[in-house]
This record gives structure tokens, sequence and C-alpha cells, in this order.
């Protein structure tokens, strides 16, 4: 024969207590490079054939393990550290709610594992090429009859001597298996750079195109193209074409009290302060001095702008006259503005401005401080630091 | 009458060889389709049909088509994902819970009843998907780590449903193939033609019938069935969550997980009896599929029904015992309320009809097992109807009471959902063996080494 290999031989028998009987023979004989073939699988082959335990078992139980492990903590991590969101009054870490998730990714990741492993760990699946394929024997074993067939890798094997072995056995028929040897295929074959090549071609085209292509065409744009207006486009529901609209004359924004004096450099009628000095009404005023005022007033009042000349500097708050201003006055100045002073108003809201107001009250009293007023403090500091 | 109970009717009667068997399962794969193939074929391809336009017209305009709005938020969508995903339960339970009881009868049916698993699963997994409205954003159902870092919630009932189902049927999908495995490798090895060889050579892998191979096979067929029990019970467990962990009169019982499961397996298996009544006509299988399985199915149908029945009544008893007025009102209500109608046709269906089931010869008789079979496939998913829509459709407002009717849409989409089915058992009838040629081998007489012979004689 040329260029054929022998794979093995192969011995037919007709019941399934012969081939027990006969697997048994096989094994005792010595040889284990053999396999016996059946259309369904026979109780206590196993056995016969001096088989160990399928160890498939330990497949299943690792990635089962896996999968529960895996399933737990993923959802303790979304639910208590990534996002952490009550539901229902739940914990964060509400185990009796994670247990069907955890159940059903053990079960698939088992699963899954245990047949994939079969297939490709312990079968060396798929094997369309095997010698055994489109035999006499393997058609037979296929349907109803029981085969045996002692490969030609066992170390007993001597080709006139198993078949003398398979003739003692009684079979219904014996065959030699050969197989073609096997063709060397290079790596730099062209045909198979060319098949690389094209596969590379067709994978980047393809994702090219949906990335770039596809993913802008309706109706994958849905997320791109909505009925809202986008930050410098015209808006097509509009005859003006802006998309923001002034509001209906008379609306007042809450917070937003119209001013009566606006406008009136020196008005007469000055309101009166509505807030208490309370702490969170400074600490209010003390982060909004700090936002809007103090580039131009400074941090504490001075007049020393962070501005380096680029706008003039105002002078000090600390001023007799300043100090002298009621609190309406400085309210006043904050709305309306003064001199190259513009008004605040946009930016501080009502209580804003009066907590404003109250925290320049404090930086004057820090900065002019009398003798009763540094004692009281030192007074202070004491009780603090005894407490 | 005298039966001898002490034997075990044969799981394969008429005395088959192993080669009938075989020509008897493949023939079907080998001819032609016939013209009866195509006009039933033309009839459920037309009811899908009806489905899908029912479907695309809701999608254009908005599921404002359907019959659902306030108070009864949920109506048909659920109803027909429960009542489908019901229906799969028998075909695990007959192949995996039945092959680990030893139950050598299901090897006739088990291939069928799996494969019926797997289309009621898909016509089930449709259901949810559509009724979010705008099924295309259905990835969202999925813990993706995206631009937002939001993810699902894991603690919802509704979740579990998307891990219950769609691990349900990726490992019945397994647990199918793993049984055609040797099947196609016994197709590729009688088949003359080259392209029926190529298919099956590809699904085969390359299987040749070793015993080293089946060593590993059985045990992974046994640790697949370990796990696909527990996994059928967690399914309809969880599809019964989404009702009971609400808190709503008439959902929010500890009743529903083993009544839930209960129902699947009875209605599951009165639509395996129906549609393997046809099958075994059509091809054959008399000697396959005998009149004792169908009688044993019968049998299973008669205790689930009773069991479902059980809990029919334990509802109410506990409904009266808790003394919670709105629990109470919600099941008078359910009786002899405006669903009076749907209520009676289920306890009908379900309870009364299969008593005659106690009866032998209407076990074995099949113009009796059909109507009873399709009256109780018709009362479960009555069932499911009254569950879903009569605990809603009186809340416990009065002034938002109102009466659930389904819109034509509706009924197109449920009757398209029959079509899909229904297509698919008959696509599977010609183009996969129907039974497992393997399976039913390893169980005809003669087939296993007797206890005497073999080993023992050597």
């Amino acid at each position: 024969m040329h260029n054929t290999n022998l794979f093995g031989v192969s011995a037919l028998f007709d019941s399934p207590d012969k081939i027990i009987l006969v697997a048994k023979k096989t094994a005792e004989a010595g040889f284990t490079n053999f396999d016996i073939n059946t259309p369904y699988p026979i109780h206590g082959i196993e056995k016969a054939m001096k088989l160990k335990p399928s160890k498939l078992g330990f497949i299943t139980l690792v990635f089962g393990l896996t999968g529960s492990f895996i399933a737990l903590f993923f959802m303790y991590w979304t639910m208590s550290i990534d996002y952490p969101m009550i539901i229902s009054g739940k914990p964060f870490f509400a185990l009796p709610a994670f247990i069907p998730v955890t159940f059903e990714v053990t079960v698939l990741l088992a699963t899954l594992a245990t047949v994939i492993g079969m297939i490709t760990f312990f079968f060396k699946f798929p094997e369309n090429h095997h010698p055994l394929h489109d035999t006499n024997y393997m058609k037979q074993v296929s349907k109803d009859k029981f085969g045996l067939v002692i490969e030609s890798t066992d170390k007993n094997f001597e080709l006139e001597k198993v078949k003398e072995f398979l003739q003692s056995l009684n079979p219904i028929s014996i065959e030699e298996i050969y197989y073609q040897a096997k063709e060397n295929n290079s790596v730099l074959e062209p045909r198979f750079l060319t098949l690389l090549f094209v596969i590379a071609l067709v994978t980047s085209g393809t994702t090219y195109f949906i990335l770039n292509k596809l993913l802008y065409m309706t109706p994958f744009d849905w997320m791109s193209t909505q009925l809202k207006l986008n930050p410098q486009k015209p808006s097509e529901l509009f005859s003006d074409g802006f998309g923001m609209r002034t509001p209906v004359a008379g609306t007042v924004a809450q917070g937003f009290i119209p001013y009566l004096s606006k406008g009136n450099p020196n008005p007469t009628e000055l309101l009166e302060n509505p807030y208490l000095i309370t702490e969170e009404n400074i600490k209010i005023g003390k982060s909004k001095y700090l936002t809007f005022c103090s580039p131009c007033h400074g941090n504490f009042g001075d007049g020393d702008s962070r501005l380096r000349g680029q706008f003039p500097n105002p002078p000090s708050l600390h001023s007799k006259r300043a100090r002298d201003f009621k609190d309406g006055m400085i309210y006043h100045v904050i709305v309306n503005g003064q001199n190259s002073m513009p008004s605040y108003a946009p930016y501080l809201d009502n209580e804003e401005r009066w907590a404003v107001v109250n925290y320049i009250r404090v930086l004057q009293r820090a900065k002019n401080a009398s003798e009763s007023d540094i004692q009281f403090a030192k007074k202070e500091n004491v009780k603090n630091a005894s407490n | 009458m005298n039966i001898d109970y002490s034997q075990e009717a044969p799981a394969v009667a008429g005395r088959l060889t192993l080669a009938e068997i075989e020509e008897l399962v493949a023939k079907p794969l080998d001819s032609r389709p016939d013209k009866k193939y195509f006009i039933a074929l033309s009839i459920s391809g037309g009811a899908l049909m009806i489905g899908a336009v029912c479907l695309a017209i809701s999608f254009y305009y908005g599921l404002g088509l359907w019959g659902n709005n306030q108070p009864i938020g949920w109506a048909f969508d659920i109803v027909n994902f429960v009542f489908w995903v019901g229906i799969g339960h028998a075909g695990t339970l007959i192949s995996a819970i039945l092959f680990l009881l030893r139950q050598k009868w299901r090897t006739g049916i088990a291939r069928f009843a799996e494969a019926m698993t797997i289309f009621a699963v898909i016509c089930a997994g449709i259901f949810p998907a559509i009724h979010t409205g705008r099924p295309w954003l259905d990835g969202y159902l999925l813990p993706y780590p995206n631009q937002h870092h939001l993810w699902v919630n894991f603690t919802s009932p509704l979740l579990w449903d998307v891990f219950a189902v769609s691990t349900y049927f990726t490992v019945s999908l397994v647990f199918w193939y793993i049984g055609l495995i040797p099947d196609f490798a016994t197709l590729r090895d009688r088949t003359s033609s080259k392209i029926k060889k190529t298919i099956y050579s590809l699904f085969s892998l390359g299987w040749r019938h070793s015993s080293r191979h089946w060593q590993h096979y059985e045990k992974a067929y046994m640790l697949l069935a370990g796990f696909a029990t527990p996994l059928v019970l967690s399914v309809h467990t969880i599809v019964s969550f989404d009702f009971a962990v609400s808190i709503l009169p008439g959902w929010h019982t500890t009743i529903f997980p083993p009544y839930f499961v209960a129902g699947a397996i009875f209605s599951g298996f009165a639509m395996v009896v129906t549609v393997l009544v046809f099958v075994r006509k059509i091809f054959n299988l008399e000697n396959i599929i005998t009149m004792d399985h169908l009688d044993k199915m019968n049998k299973v149908i008669l205790a689930t029904g009773m069991m479902v029945g059980y809990a029919y009544g334990m509802e109410f008893f506990i409904a009266w015992y808790s003394g919670v007025q709105a629990e109470q009102f919600v099941f008078v209500n359910r009786a002899f309320g405006p669903y009076a109608w749907a209520y009676w046709i289920m306890v009908s269906c379900n309870v009364i009809f299969p008593q005659l089931f106690w009866v032998r010869k209407f076990r074995r008789s099949i113009p009796v097992m059909m109507v009873i079979v399709i009256l109780v496939n018709v009362g479960m998913w009555f069932e499911r109807f009254v569950i879903t829509v009569t605990s809603l459709h009186r809340d416990f407002l009065p002034s938002s009471w109102a009466y659930y009717t389904p819109t034509l849409y509706d009924f197109g989409i449920l009757i398209g959902s029959f079509g899909l089915f229904f297509t698919l058992v008959i696509l599977f009838t010609k183009s996969l063996p129907v039974v497992s040629i393997s399976e039913v081998k390893a169980v005809a007489e003669g087939a296993q080494p007797s206890h005497h012979g073999g080993v023992a004689n050597a």
C-alpha cells in the first residue's frame, strides 16, 4: 500500500454479552491501546476494559464553585462597592436576594465547562479525520454491531499475532484499518497566507464599517439624533432659531425677588437685614464672598485686588465710611453695583446677598477689634482649650 | 383483567432489532417531505406571520395597541411568557428527572420533549423581550460595564428571570445537543448523500461510538441531568417570584413556587402528549412511543393536576385563614367577580376533567386523551390569565377598577407564538431524529449484557 500506515486491526461481534467477554480477554492479554466501539453504552464495559473512572466531575466541581464565587462577588461589588444603592430597604449585601442569580451562574458555568471540557479535553474533538471514519467497521458499529480495535501503537502489537488473537475470539469479521500519511502543511503556503490576509481584511473592514459607518445610519443613530436642542445648533422648533426662551413677562425666579431701588445710586429707603447672624449664614457668606468679592476686595476686604491692575482696585472695606454703612446699603451696592463695580444680583440669591453682608460685618469687626473684643476672644480660646 | 405488575412493560414494544429501531427513526429524514407536511407547515407559518405582522405594527405605533392599561399593567405578555416557560418544563422533567430516577420509558419521548422545551423557551423569551416596548434596547437587561457606571438591580425578581430563562435555554440546548451527538454519528454513517454527510459529520464532531468516550459521555449526561433538575425547579420558582415577591393580594403567597412548578409540569406534559399522539401516528413510532408511555404520562398529568387543584383550594383557605380583608376580597372576586368565567374554565379544565384519567380505559384511549390534554392546555393558559388579571383589575382604589379586554394585536401575537412553536416542531420532525436512536437501542430487549451471561460466565 502506497503512502499509507496501519492504524490497527478491528474485529466485529454481534452481541453485548460477547463484547464484554472480548473486552475482558483483550485487557487480560495485556493490550492497552485498544478500543471497544458500540452503538450505545454497554453496562459494565468500563470494568471489563479496566478503565479508570471518569475524572470529568472535577471540571464540573471547579467551574461550578468558580461560578458561584464570581456571581456572588460580582453582585457584592456592583451593589455594595461600585454603585451602592438601597433597594426596598435591603442591605447592600442582600444575600437571600443574591441566591437565585448565584445558582443560575453556577449551573451555567458548570454545565458549559463540563461539556466543553469533555468535548475538547477528554475527546479531543472535533476530529472528523480519524482513521476509523468511513470504514466498514465504523458503519457497522454505528448501527448494530459491537467492535474491537487494537491499535498499532500498542506496545504488544504485532500484526500476525494480533490477527491470530482476534481470530481466537470468534468474530464476524476482521478488518485492517489504514490511514493516509499526513501531508506536510507548511504555514508559509501561499494559499494559507492568502486566507490569513483575507480574514484580516474582512475583519478589519467589517469593524471599520460597523463602527464608523453603520452606527451613523438610521436606525442605529437613535442615540445621536434626538428631538432635542443641541448646543451651538439652531432650534427647529422656534421661528427665531433660538432654543433658549426668555421667561414670560412678570415671572419671578425663586430667590430673585425684584429689587425696588435698582438703578438708584443713593436710595433713601434701605432694606432691613432679615437674617440673623448664625454660623451657617456666615459660612454661606464666607463662601460667596471668597468666590465673588475677594478677587477685587481681597480675602479680608483690604482692597488688595488679585487682578494685578487689570481692573481698578476698590477702596478698603475697613474705611470709616464703609464701616458706617447700614446693612441695607451694602446690600444695595451688591445688587445695584457702584462706580466700576457691576451688579452681582444674577450670581447671588437673596439669602446669599445678606449672608455676604453679614460676612463683611465679621471682617470689619475682626480687623478693627476693640480691647474688649480681644479680651473676649482670649477668654473663648481658654475655654475651648480647656474643653 | 390480570396484569402482572412484577414485570415492567418493555420500553420498546414489538421486539424490534437494533437495525429496525434505527431504520424507523431515521426514515423521515431520508424521504422528501410530502404534501401534508407542507400544508401543516403553511398553516403554522401563517400563524407565525400573523404574529410577526401584529408585532411589527405594535412596534411602529407603540404598545398602546395592546389591551393592558392601568390598573391591569401586566396582561397577555406575562400570561404567555409564563404559559410557554411552563410548557418547556415537561421536557427537562422527562429528560433529566426521569433519567435520574432511572425510568427507562423516558428514552422514547425524551428527545422530542427536550426539543419542545427549547422551542417553548424561545416562544417564552419573546414576551419579556417585546413587553419592554423597545426590544432593541433589551441589552440593558444584562450587567455590562457602561459609561454611566450603572448596574442592573440584582435584587429584583425580574432580573433573576433574565438569568434563569437564559441559563435554562442554554443548558437545555447543550443537553439536547449532547444527546444528539451519537445520533448524528449514526446518521453520518448511514447516509449516502454527500451534503448530508458533511452536515452530520460537522455536528457529530467526529464521534466514534468509542467506549472510552461513552464512559465520559454517560458521566457528563448524569452531571447535566443533575444540574438540569434543580435548574428546572428554580426557573419556575423564579418566574413565580415575579408575582410572589410583590405585595399584591392574590400574588403575595408562599405557595406560589411549588404551585407554579406543579402547574408547569402539568401543562408541559399535556403539550407533550398533544404533539406526541400525532407524531407517533404520522411517523409509525407506535412501538417506540408506546401506549404504556402515554399511559404513564397521563398518570403524571393526573397527579400534577391534583397538586394544582390542591393549590387552588389552599389559596382560598389561606385567604380566609389569614383574616386579611383585601386577600379575601381578591379570592371571592376571582371566583364570583367579573372574571368568574375565566376562573371556572380554569378549574374545570385543570381539576375536574383530568379526573377521568383515574379510569385505565380513558388513559389508554387516544380520543379521550386528546380532548383532556387540549382542555388542560387551555386551562393552564387561563390559570396564568386568572392569576395575573384578576389580581390586578380591582386594586386598592375602587375608583380605578377596570375590566381588561385584550385587543386584536394581543390575540395576534398569541397566535404568532403558537405559530412559531409549531413551525419549529414541524421543521424539527423532518430534520433531526425525533427519538434518540442510541438511547432507545440501549433499552431494547437484549441490548444489555444479561446478568448471568457475559463476564460471569467467562
